[in-house]
């Protein structure tokens, strides 16, 4: 094979792998359905796909059920069918999606869906704690939630070595070890230390190759749009977290960025415009969306949304297996604290984003779904516009209730922040 | 002689101007949008030439812009009415630096700069609150022409609070008050101040920066200037064009096109869409 052939084959790979993972992840989820295996129920921001994954229970992530309704434009049916039930409108569309597929015994889009033998969940969102007692009241089956200390105040994070940083990491630690015992008990299993050691080798493979991902797209031109392909990725680094497949496919990741970064491959539109996303995507009509920006040449570098969903492991923090349960304790205070202040103090990080990626422009983009994530956005964007003179744009849709989506409104607001950046960038080339 | 031309294309009226190189409005034209935006586009702008006396071949640049600017077929490009709006604002009244447009369907606070160009701007949300449909709904309870809203409020003696921001509830709610019998003209005052608490608060998002400059089709509705005048605390920059200003805007742009040669800032991209 040629090298331009291996490139070739290089080029998009992350992307096809990834969506054949997906469907492998929900195949195995569908017949696992059909066995009456058992499953665990978890959320995106502190999984312990670590645990889990060392007693072999498969796990499901309702958040991403939800949202694929909403990319398979199924979304309304099953926003309809809660609120037929008796959910609020204004209760999140994630939760709503998510009961209706209970309520339709599992039945999902992408496959069956099981029911949960065990949730667990952090306080990351205040939701999650509603949400898992849902499950609890439906199916009878045990909820675990692990309290994170988050951030006190920006800026005011402790670290190793600090006795505030031990204390919060001892306080996990006890925790997961109880969630252990949990495990032992629904599972029937025993802990397994060198099963556990191998979980953390493939889930420190994966962060260390997360974080060399959103590094290398500081590239210019960027490598892969941080809304769209990211979110792919992202699948990947939640569903398969502590695996063997998840490991491998994020190395090849790896592999695929550096050889487009050395080669300067961006992607399919001529980049113009740099821009930070900050918020949850606009599922509803995910492409449609992008392409408001990509039809002005605009691509997303990066986004908070990566951080955050990804339990922030994107900090690419890795465990000392010599030392596992205090280590995945330490990892999770500090990566699902990261993921809190990728919400709630984002506005250091986003500082420090626009410069490390040389970033045109920051797009807001809160959700009617969920205050959690968008309640401080519009102070957040002020903060940042009076730190740093940088064009941003505020626009509010949905994750998952088309009903909340104004794409005219969209558009025209989108079109006018570019007419924006176009004149700036005319009077910056012109030194007027 | 060369002319540019702006086709503004709103939700309910369509404005056309069209000016000539010293950027003097020559024509001018204000239809009902209706269905036909297509139409509605092109009646306009024929309007508008036959006013100025000015043939189609000596127009040389004309851009579309509103939420119909897409349906402008035979315009040469596209700019938001956002970018427009700021535009033709700081023509008018070189020191605005705050502009208000209100319109039929939405409203927008936008800050400029002195280039007339966009630095910010904020509108409201999927929800017709705050906009010209609120003072549309309180017109149709009261059966009363739009156009005698504003002189009427202006004789309230004792306003009335509408507590209502929701454009299908204000009608229910003015009935209400008439029922417990309130004046009129008390009623309209408290819609009038309704409306302009929103847009101030919409305006403080952008910040407020003197001079401030009221545009759209509310515009020309003395009760709400006054009520914007009296919560600002301040005078704002009005005048008969500031209803087309959308359009005003456009044809800057074009006629910059025309003198300059220079691209408009969003010519090209969305057209597909």
């Amino acid at each position: 094979m040629t090298t331009e052939q291996s490139g070739q084959e290089l080029v998009g790979r992350g992307n096809r792998e990834g969506a054949a993972l997906f469907k492998d992840w929900f195949t195995e989820l569908d017949q696992t359905a059909a066995n009456g295996g058992q499953a665990a129920y978890v959320f995106v921001m502190g999984s312990l796909n670590e645990i889990l994954k060392s007693f072999d229970l498969p796990v499901v992530f309702p958040e991403i059920n939800s949202l694929q309704t909403a990319v398979r434009r199924v979304a309304h049916e099953y926003l309809d069918e809660a609120e037929d039930y008796g959910y609020s409108p204004d209760i999140c569309g994630y939760v709503k999606a998510d009961v209706a597929v209970q309520l339709r015994g599992g039945q999902h889009p992408m496959g069956q869906i099981p029911p949960p033998s065990l949730t667990v969940l952090t306080n990351a969102c205040n939701t999650y704690i509603k949400w898992a007692e849902i499950w609890e009241r439906m199916y009878e089956t045990p909820t675990f939630t692990i309290d994170i200390p988050g951030t006190r105040q920006a800026g005011g994070q402790t670290w190793q070595g600090d006795a505030d940083f031990e204390a919060d990491r001892r306080y996990i630690e006890v925790q997961l070890t109880e969630l252990i015992s949990l495990c032992e008990e629904v599972t029937g299993r025993k802990f397994d230390i060198d099963r556990f050691r191998e979980v953390l080798g493939h889930a420190n493979t994966m962060s260390r190759c997360w974080s060399r991902i959103l590094e290398l797209n500081s590239a210019r031109p960027a490598l892969f749009n941080a809304v769209t392909d990211g979110t792919i990725f992202l699948g990947v680094a939640n569903g398969f977290r502590g695996t063997e497949t998840g490991a491998r496919y994020f190395e090849r990741l790896v592999e695929e960025m550096e050889y487009k970064a050395a080669n300067g491959i961006g992607q399919t539109i001529e980049e113009k415009y740099r821009l930070l996303f900050v918020g949850v995507p606009c599922y509803p009509i995910f492409r449609r969306f992008n392409e408001l920006f990509s039809e002005w040449d605009a691509t997303f570098v990066n986004s908070t949304y990566l951080w955050f969903a990804s339990g922030g492991t994107n900090r690419g923090f890795e465990y000392d297996l010599a030392d596992p349960l205090a280590s995945l304790a330490e990892g999770t205070l500090v990566s699902v604290r990261d993921a809190m202040d990728s919400m709630f103090h984002q506005n250091e990080i986003l500082a420090d984003m626009i410069t490390d990626f040389d970033a045109d422009g920051v797009i807001y983009h809160p959700i009617k779904s969920c205050r959690t994530v968008s309640t401080g956005l519009a102070d957040g964007r002020r903060y940042l516009t009076e730190q740093i003179d940088i064009p941003t744009l505020f626009i509010e849709s949905d994750m998952m209730d088309r009903r909340v989506v104004s794409e005219a409104q969209m558009k025209n607001r989108i079109d006018a922040f570019f007419e924006g950046l176009e004149s700036r960038r005319q009077h910056s080339l012109a030194g007027t | 002689m060369s002319y540019a031309a702006g086709v503004d294309v709103g939700s309910t009226q369509t404005k056309a101007i069209i000016i000539d190189e010293d950027r003097q409005i020559v024509g001018r034209a204000l239809l009902d949008t209706g269905a036909n935006v297509i139409q509605a586009a092109e009646s306009s702008y024929t309007v508008a030439l036959k006013e100025g006396g000015i043939d189609e071949e000596e127009v040389d640049y004309v851009i579309g812009t509103g939420y119909g600017r897409f349906r402008v077929t035979f315009g040469n490009s596209q700019v938001t009415e956002i970018s427009c709006h700021g535009r033709g604002a700081v023509h008018l009244f070189p020191e605005t630096r705050t502009v208000v447009d209100m319109g039929g369907q939405d409203t927008k606070a936008i800050s400029v700069n002195a280039k007339g160009e966009i630095t910010d701007f904020c509108m409201n949300d999927k929800c017709a609150a705050g906009t010209g449909r609120f003072l549309g709904a309180a017109a149709a309870a009261l059966d009363i022409p739009l156009d005698d809203l504003g002189p009427v409020s202006l004789q309230s003696t004792k306003a009335i609070k509408i507590s209502t921001t929701c454009t299908v509830f204000a009608e229910s709610e003015v009935l209400a008050w008439i029922g417990k019998g309130k004046k009129i003209e008390d009623i309209l005052w408290g819609v009038h101040s309704s409306i302009a608490s929103r847009s101030v608060a919409l305006m403080r998002r952008v910040g407020l920066d003197d001079q401030i400059t009221f545009t759209g089709g509310v515009s020309r509705n003395e009760g709400m200037v006054k009520a914007l005048e009296e919560r600002l605390g301040t005078s704002l920059n009005i005048s008969d064009d500031c209803h087309y200003m959308g359009a005003v805007g456009a044809a800057m742009f074009a006629m910059d096109h025309v003198l300059t040669g220079r691209t408009p800032v969003g010519s090209g991209a969305g057209v597909a869409s």
